[in-house]
């Protein structure tokens, strides 16, 4: 009789057991790089594992204005791309969970640096520098001269031609700012803002959205990350990529886990995936120009060569640090943004 | 009412308790572990095994009813009991559902009174919902058998099932919202927070009158007014050249007006950039033309007005038209006998008379830009506005949900202010012309004065129309707007492509999810808003009872809250238990509803209000109860009604954004999120493709609906003899 009942007990835990393996493993993927890509990664992915993907793309912000508010009862498992500073605030606030990939040793020691100063939460992607880029016809159309550095920029015959992104509302833009700070020193960071300021023509709501109004001829100088640049380029805009002379900071694409991830187990098969060449190579596929984290990834010949751009040493932990940017941008609230222009 | 207590034991008993994390139409749970695992248990399993024990006490309200059914209706003991264990039932289930969360108890006093708690809930499934409403209709059974509105159990039930939705739905997530202004940065509540964020210079900043920017609230009103103003006009412009002019094209102006009502609503303010952008064809021309240097006029202000007024003058249009049909041509002839002027006539008689119509069309354009956030999100260049403040205050870098309700708050606060001075302004007058009386005049013509300006406007509006629309096709057609102007069918088939392979048909375009996503959401919704409508109208119409005025009112509140302020409140009202639907279908749909619910309301209570109360009374002298009324002499006779409460819903699903963007999850991606995404991606053509598609859609669906209320005209005859006979 005894044994009878263990045998049903058994059979029953065998049988459900059964049924949940027949489930469809699924990965909920938020993804904050341009559309193609997350598709093509989603696709990929699913290509290579037999994993359903769910995508999501959302800018980097609202992704992390999104898995905050879903904090109390994650409904993401793994997040991928967009700039780094979300994805470091996300690991400050513990809203992603510490993964040690066995990928890493193939990794740029860039993207190792990005996770060992978050407590292994987040990892590097892709990196991008920081420029501008110019339409190339309306520069010539109202006779300004080619622009180089950073301060050139400033010159009042630009006044009206360039545009950024407000770095309340962009990572990228928020990027420029801490990197004004840290290439000039704060005060004159700051200045050098004030002076961005007067001939700005619309602080724009999303990143790149800069770079793109120049390509359509609606904007001339467009302050962005250059792959970024690259790709209005290479799709047939007319713009002209700019590395400035005094050095710029950069970004470093991130990658983290959501803490509390339903599907805990696929989202580090993806990691792991995502940090492998095969994974990587695919940026090419859609025209994305960033560097990516592998080295032995492929890299585009249309990409900004990283070796020739003077790169300042970006100080992601403090700049990416909630209480540094509160300051900074709260500081750029009240002396930059409410100057007349 | 024996229904509803089986009801109840069933959702205790058999379906899980809990929301099954796969989907409210999945059923995998079925065979996944039910009814032990803990995920899929009905309570009643869940207490069997010693878990969620605060469950337990549901059982007592539960068995009170079955007394009950020995009892007479009469006893005042049957009303009393269903009384307290409805009340009861559904007092505890709301107790416990918010008293304990994902992470124990939610709040400090409660840890503080009983410890910390070690278990933790989701939110409700099946089970919990169908006790939840057989605790409620128990309840309105009761009220109704003490006598409440003759004893009448479906009237009673509507009410309260009307009351607790609307709550559930409209009042809980705007009061969440309005608390969230308040919280500080550790979790605790401030005046103080509210107030640093409610003075800010950003919001109230009076800086353009100075040269600097002003704030986002002032630019909002300012707008809001502008385009109110502007809307009302041009849709009296129409409604006059189409009621009192010898214009012969009526037909093709009215099609000209439903057309941008269809259209996803940042495409027209692209057409914009495509025509008069720094590099528009327009702008390029002139610029040729004249010599002059083209400027980012457009960016700001103007382009926004400009993209608010094409969009929004067919709402005005369209509550007009009725309005400038309906002043009575004898009151106009009679001005006249009395010899006074054409002009006269307009200005002493037709146009006080049409005073509800222009504050309601006023109000209307008001709203709809105080909520709009596709254009100003293309085209406000550094002109902000609440409604996208809003956004980026929840989705920026600054992450600011507090500043977000604040805004709200604002954005609310105005819209509401819009309604009363609405309501102040046209006061207890009566504008009543149409009595039963015949009336057999005709309307006279526009006085000569303003037919040539109303002409003229007219005139521009539309060739301006035609030519915006024409951009729009032509945009989705070419290579890569601008610069290379070849002709091609890439976008369409990049978004629509289909491949056959050996598993059947693979929808391998990039806009076939959303699409199919967005066509199911707006199928589902149509039908229950204009349920949920219908039965509201029906009660507001038909039937008397305490508390009326207010009850009306709260059911025309979703109305006045712009969308982004209802797609915040949802966030923070819904993400935690007891009902915990984001990143759902769900959601989405029950965001539609209460949307477009009162447009389903108006339309029922303007077609109730023409059927004479003497045929619902001659059914209930036959004996008949008012469900069996409603369902066979009233419902049949508001088909029109129904069918625009169905297309309205419909097409407001596909076209919204506003409330959307804030709701769309991984596996439903709508439309027009999905559109905006390529926007900012600088994904024109795509984007435009997608659009015109739509636009094409949605006209075959009103296509589609014309058919059917044509249908329903002539057969309504035949339905009205066959209605009394039996």
């Amino acid at each position: 009789m005894n044994k009878l009942h263990t045998l049903a007990i058994s059979s029953v835990v065998a049988l459900s057991a059964g049924v949940s393996a027949a489930h469809a493993d699924k990965l909920t993927f938020y993804c904050s790089a341009q559309e193609d890509w997350c598709q093509l990664m989603a696709r990929s992915f699913e290509d290579a594992t037999g994993i359903d993907v769910n995508m999501t793309r959302k800018s980097s912000g609202e992704t992390f204005a999104q898995i905050k508010a879903e904090s109390a009862n994650p409904k993401g498992d793994v997040w991928w791309g967009g700039t780094g500073d979300p994805h470091l605030q996300a690991a400050e606030e513990n809203l992603t969970a510490a993964y040690v990939s066995p990928m890493r040793d193939q990794l740029h020691d860039w993207a190792i640096s990005q996770a060992t100063s978050a407590g292994d939460k987040t990892i590097g992607i892709y990196s991008g520098a920081l420029g501008y880029g110019y339409n190339t016809e309306l520069l010539a159309s109202n006779n300004l001269p080619e622009p180089a550095c950073w301060k050139d920029l400033l010159k009042p015959e630009y006044k009206g031609h360039v545009q950024m992104a407000n770095p309340n509302s962009s990572g990228t833009a928020y990027t420029t700012l801490a990197s004004m700070v840290q290439i000039f020193g704060e005060d004159e960071g700051f200045e050098f803002m004030k002076g961005l300021h007067a001939n700005i023509n619309q602080y724009t709501k999303s990143g790149s959205a800069p770079i793109k109004a120049a390509g359509r001829g609606e904007n001339t100088i467009g302050i962005v990350f250059m792959h970024d640049a690259v790709k209005q380029a290479v799709s047939g805009f007319p713009v002209k990529v700019v590395a400035p002379c005094e050095g710029t900071g950069y970004e470093i694409g991130s990658m983290s886990i959501i803490d509390g991830a339903r599907n805990m187990d696929e989202a580090k098969q993806f990691y792991d995936w995502a940090l492998s060449t095969d994974a990587q190579n695919l940026a090419l596929q859609v025209n994305a120009f960033q560097v990516p984290s592998n080295k032995g990834a492929d890299t585009s010949p249309s990409a900004p060569d990283m070796s020739t751009i003077k790169l300042i040493d970006y100080d992601f932990k403090t700049y990416g640090s909630s209480a540094e940017r509160k300051r900074l941008l709260q500081k750029w609230d009240e002396d930059v943004s409410v100057l007349p222009q | 009412m024996i229904f509803w207590i089986i009801a109840g034991w069933v959702g205790y008993l058999i379906l899980p308790w809990y929301g099954v994390e796969d989907g409210f139409f999945s059923f995998e749970w079925l065979i996944d572990g039910y009814p032990f695992d803990d995920d899929y248990a009905p309570a009643a399993f869940l207490i069997g095994q010693g878990e969620k024990l605060w469950l337990a006490p549901l059982l007592l309200p539960l068995l009170a009813p079955l007394l009950v059914l020995r009892l007479k209706k009469s006893d005042p003991n049957y009303a009393r009991i269903l009384i307290l264990a409805g009340a009861a039932g559904f007092a505890w289930l709301m107790a416990q559902g918010f008293g304990i969360g994902i992470r124990g108890f939610t709040a400090d006093w409660l840890v503080a009174l009983f410890g910390e708690l070690d278990d933790r809930q989701y939110g409700m499934g099946y089970g919990g919902l169908l006790v939840a409403s057989a605790f409620l209709f128990l309840f309105t059974q009761g009220i109704a058998a003490r006598g409440a509105i003759n004893g009448d159990v479906f009237v009673v039930s509507a009410i309260g099932g009307v009351i607790v939705i609307v709550t559930t739905f409209v009042f809980f997530p705007i009061a969440k919202m309005l608390f969230a202004a308040f919280v500080t940065e550790d979790g605790s509540y401030s005046a103080m927070v509210f107030a640093s964020k409610f003075f800010d210079d950003r919001l109230w900043g009076i800086g353009c009158l100075y040269g600097a920017r002003c704030g986002a609230a002032w630019n909002s009103l300012f707008l809001a007014i502008t385009v109110g103003v502007l809307t009302t006009v041009l849709g009296l412009v129409f409604a006059l050249v189409v009621t009192r002019s010898g214009f012969r094209h009526k037909r093709a102006l009215r099609a000209l007006t439903v057309l941008p009502i269809i259209t996803p609503p940042f495409v027209i303010g692209l057409a914009l950039i495509l025509l008069f952008g720094l590099s528009g064809t327009v702008t390029q021309f002139v610029s040729d033309l004249f010599g002059l240097q083209p400027t980012r006029w457009l960016y700001g202000m103007p382009g926004v007005l400009i993209a608010q007024t094409l969009a929004f003058t067919p709402i005005a249009f369209l509550v007009l038209i009725g309005v400038v049909e309906g002043v009575s041509p004898s009151m106009e002839e009679a001005a006249q006998t009395l010899r006074a002027n054409r002009w006269q006539t307009f200005r002493t008689v037709s146009l006080p008379l049409m005073r509800p119509g222009l504050a309601n069309a006023f109000l209307l354009g008001f709203i709809e830009s105080m909520a709009d956030f596709g254009n100003p999100l293309v085209l406000g260049g550094n002109f902000d506005v609440l409604s996208t403040e809003i956004f980026f205050a929840i989705v920026g870098a600054q992450y600011d949900q507090g500043r977000a309700a604040v805004l709200a708050m604002v954005l609310l606060f105005f819209t509401l202010s819009a309604f009363y001075a609405q309501r102040m302004w046209l006061g207890k007058k009566s504008y009543t012309t149409v009595s039963g009386k015949g009336d057999a005049g005709v309307h006279p013509l526009m006085p000569k004065g303003l037919a040539i300006p109303v002409f003229l406007a007219a005139g521009i509006w539309g060739l301006f129309t035609v030519v915006v629309y024409g951009m729009i096709l032509y945009g989705s057609v070419v290579e890569l707007w601008g610069v290379n102007n070849t002709l091609t069918f890439k976008h369409y088939v990049t978004a629509f492509s289909v491949r056959i392979e050996d598993s059947g048909i693979r929808w391998s375009g990039a806009a076939w999810d959303s699409f199919w996503t967005t066509i199911y959401i707006a199928a589902a919704a149509a039908p229950l808003t204009a349920i949920v409508g219908l039965v509201t109208a029906y009660l507001l119409t038909r039937q008397t009872f305490a508390g009326k005025n207010a009850f009306e009112f709260g059911t025309m509140l979703s109305f006045a809250i712009p969308g982004t302020v209802i797609g915040v409140s949802y966030i923070l009202a819904f993400n935690v238990p007891p009902i915990e639907i984001t990143g759902t279908g769900i959601i989405l749909i029950v965001s539609f509803i209460f949307r477009n619910m009162p447009v389903g309301v108006r339309a029922g209570i303007a077609s109730m209000s023409q059927l004479d109360k003497s045929l619902d009374e001659s059914s209930l002298t036959l004996g008949a109860n008012s469900w069996q009324t409603f369902r066979k002499i009233i419902l049949p006779l508001l088909r029109p009604a129904i069918l625009a409460a169905l297309v309205y819903s419909f097409v407001r699903a596909m076209t919204a954004i506003s409330a959307v963007i804030f709701l769309v999850s991984a596996e439903y991606d709508m439309a027009t999120s999905y559109i905006i995404g390529r926007v900012e991606n600088n994904d024109y053509g795509l984007a435009i493709a997608y659009s015109t598609t739509l636009i094409f859609v949605m006209l075959g669906a009103v296509g589609l609906l014309q058919l059917l209320v044509g249908r329903t005209k002539i057969g309504r005859r035949t339905q009205f003899g066959s209605g009394e006979k039996p």
